[in-house]
């Protein structure tokens, strides 16, 4: 596979340059030339009018042969099932109704299976409720630490058994680590932290939309040779669908203790949550930034949160300066959140930031900086000292 | 205790901006930099070897000019660097780079840790890592805030998850990702800038590495970008008026109007 220049028709015209989206293109010579970074994405090949652009696709093999279905690795925590599993089903049922299950199509559905890889699992019929037609349960108490190599070992062999088309994953700290390693193995493709997805259904292909270059910029991927279609999908951008009544199937797999080892070992493990009300279940947030300038300063958001019954949330700065731990940090390298309601105090909007929380239902920005970015999203916004405005709201809701 | 720290180079901002008439990555101007979690992997790499003797040597894959990035690392305290370049290995996605990394890593055999940054600011995916611990059949661990130490063919660290953090032995050698949490870099010393200078840095080609054809570059990579472009932030929002209590009043009455609260 590559891309080349027919020299002979090129007429250096350097259409080719002006729409290469990586800007890899250069006229040398009065000829163009492809420098290193090229995706073949073919926007060249489509600008020149001289048919100078060759891009040579190899035969691919036929991927999708023998592979069929769409699974989600439902991940849980201390046998609790977390939200992102319930979402990715809710989502990988509509793309799953969309794929006939077989190209001359009898009107076959495609399957849409849960994994879930764990010790005690609780409400695995709930994976049914919000889509899945099976359910792979492989409960162990072996895999009750979270050892990431016995996860992947385990989950490597399940896909190669029953060969899925697609698997969707949460971008969770976990998922993020465990599913890369999964993909080697498979020597497959595995898109990032999508925030959104769709499919081809003549091509059978899924269509991976992601942020890049810290959010300023969106890429759609595809995986077109390779099977399965990986990808891990940030928590909270699809909402959670559940049935009444939906019929599926739990099937019990044994956990093959030989077959896998950890090289690592889990000495003690310390949660760091100040508050009862977690961030990535909360409906309310409230979050504090630097705005707030002192440590001390926090318990006003704090005190906020309480009134509101809301959890506690935090840009990066007051993390960094040890104001608040990082489990309450929001954003690109925090937790990605959806609440019904998130109030941003001295938080500007950083594109990093807003990567955490664009997607709350309503936002509610208290800023001094009548320009700062926060604005462009908020649904409401106060322009304000946050020291006058929400010691304010704490009093008139608490009255 | 013989360390490699895998190292990108990347755009020095974020704030890559679409051409919205063409609808490409305007990136004129924009100087490279050590991408900003690598610079944390090097870091931890030279505190190491300073406690437990050994060597630091920087690996980089990646275009000609990706030689002055690993000259800074030199500078930084990494005794050697290589850079693996080859116009075969272009347009890898993390599949083909880990491949082409975890060949170096071979090549160069004799190690006890691979150093990572925990994802870069470019591509953002944070695989590499992963990828290539797998590729290398070694122990690895994610988001590493703290070495705790290094025994008797274990090292103990304490990685930061969203839940908390949790303190993990693995059996070396092992691949680790590090966040900004673990270290301060240090600034260049007039030393180690004058060792960089005369540094001869060797790059490994494609044949050196005697890689798989089929797995490099684009050839080797299963994902691909089909488009790019500026994201969307549609929403039309009400910035209150009035004195601070009426805009909370207002405020208040809308979340309320609204079911919100
Ligand atoms: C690779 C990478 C990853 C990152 N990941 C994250 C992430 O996950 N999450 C994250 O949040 N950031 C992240 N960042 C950092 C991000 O770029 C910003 O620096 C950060 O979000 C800024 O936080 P802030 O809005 O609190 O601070 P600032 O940008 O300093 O904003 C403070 C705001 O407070 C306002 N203010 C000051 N005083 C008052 C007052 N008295 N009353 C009202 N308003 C006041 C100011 O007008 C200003 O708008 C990341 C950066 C990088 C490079
Ligand atoms: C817009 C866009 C989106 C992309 N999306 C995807 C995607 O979803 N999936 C995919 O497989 N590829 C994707 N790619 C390709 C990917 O960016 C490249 O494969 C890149 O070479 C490595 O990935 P990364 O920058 O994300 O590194 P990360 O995986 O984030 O890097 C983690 C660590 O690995 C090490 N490392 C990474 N690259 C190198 C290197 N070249 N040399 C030495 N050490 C290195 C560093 O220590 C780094 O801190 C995308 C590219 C673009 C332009």
């Amino acid at each position: 596979m590559g891309i080349k220049i027919n020299i002979e028709t090129c007429t250096g015209c350097a259409s080719c340059v002006a729409v290469c989206p990586f800007g890899v293109m250069e006229i040398k010579d009065d000829k163009a030339y492809v420098n290193v970074g090229c995706t073949l994405c073919g926007a060249c090949k489509e600008a020149c009018a001289f048919e100078a652009v060759i891009i040579e696709e190899e035969a691919k093999a036929p991927a999708a042969e023998g592979h069929r279905g769409i699974w989600v690795f439902a991940e849980q925590r201390e046998g609790e099932i977390k939200s992102v599993g319930y979402e990715l089903l809710s989502r990988g049922r509509e793309l799953a109704d969309s794929l006939q299950a077989e190209p001359s199509g009898r009107g076959l559905k495609t399957e849409l299976c849960a994994v879930c890889l764990g010790n005690n699992i609780k409400n695995a019929e709930q994976l049914i409720a919000y889509g899945a037609d099976k359910v792979f349960l492989v409960d162990d108490p072996a895999l009750g630490s979270q050892s990431e190599d016995l996860y992947a070992g385990a989950l490597v062999k399940l896909i190669q058994e029953h060969k899925p088309e697609i698997v969707l994953v949460g971008a969770t700290s976990l998922g993020r680590s465990l599913i890369p390693r999964v993909a080697a193995t498979l020597q497959t493709g595995l898109t990032a932290d999508c925030t959104d997805l769709a499919i081809d259904t003549e091509k059978r292909l899924l269509l991976q939309t992601r942020p890049a270059f810290g959010g300023n910029i969106m890429a759609t991927i595809i995986c077109e040779a390779k099977r399965p279609q990986m990808a891990t999908v940030r928590p909270r951008v699809f909402a959670k669908k559940p049935f009444s009544g939906r019929q599926g199937q739990i099937i019990k797999v044994d956990f093959d203790k030989a077959a896998v080892t950890s090289k690592t070992r889990l000495l003690s493990f310390v949660a760091d949550l100040k508050e009862k009300i977690k961030i990535e279940d909360a409906d309310i947030i409230v979050s504090g930034g630097r705005g707030l300038e002192k440590p001390e300063n926090f318990k006003l958001i704090e005190e906020l949160a309480r009134v509101m019954g809301a959890a506690v949330g935090s840009s990066r700065p007051p993390v960094d300066e040890g104001w608040i731990p990082y489990s309450h940090q929001v954003g690109q390298t925090g937790k990605t959140v959806r609440p019904k309601l998130y109030i941003a105090c001295g938080i500007s909007g950083s594109v990093q930031h807003l990567a955490g929380m664009q997607t709350s239902e309503c936002i509610v920005a208290i800023n001094n900086d009548p320009n700062a970015p926060i604005f462009e999203i908020a649904t409401y916004g106060i322009v304000g000292d946050l020291f006058k405005v929400v010691p304010m709201m704490i009093d008139k809701l608490k009255g | 205790m013989n360390i490699i720290v895998c190292l990108k180079q990347v755009p020095g901002t974020t704030k890559v901006n679409i051409n919205p008439e063409t609808n490409t990555l305007m990136r004129q101007g924009i100087e490279n930099i050590i991408n900003p979690f690598d610079a944390y992997a090097l870091e931890e790499g030279v505190r190491l070897k300073e406690r437990y003797g050994g060597k630091v040597t920087v690996i980089s894959m990646g275009p000609p000019q990706a030689e002055a990035a690993l000259r800074e690392a030199i500078s930084l305290g990494a005794d050697e660097a290589i850079l693996i370049g080859d116009r075969a290995f272009a347009g890898a996605d993390t599949l083909a780079t880990s491949y082409t990394l975890s060949r170096a890593i071979k090549k160069i055999k004799d190690f006890d840790l691979v150093i990572c940054g925990r994802q870069t600011i470019d591509g953002d995916t944070a695989q590499v890592g992963p990828e290539t611990a797998e590729m290398l059949r070694i122990a690895f661990v994610s988001y590493v805030s703290k070495v705790e130490e290094v025994k008797e063919g274990l090292i103990q660290v304490h990685r930061l998850i969203e839940e908390g953090h949790e303190t993990i032995e693995a059996t070396l050698p092992a691949l680790i990702t590090v966040v900004k949490e673990i270290n301060v870099p240090r600034l260049p010393s007039l030393r180690g800038k004058a060792k960089a200078k005369s540094a001869v840095i060797p790059t490994w080609t494609a044949q050196e590495l005697e890689t798989d054809p089929a797995r490099v570059g684009l050839t080797g990579s299963p994902t691909r970008v089909v488009k790019i472009f500026s994201p969307q932030r549609t929403r039309t929002g009400e910035v209150l008026q009035g004195s601070p209590e009426e805009q909370i009043d207002s405020l208040i009455k809308k979340l309320r109007g609204s079911q919100l609260i």
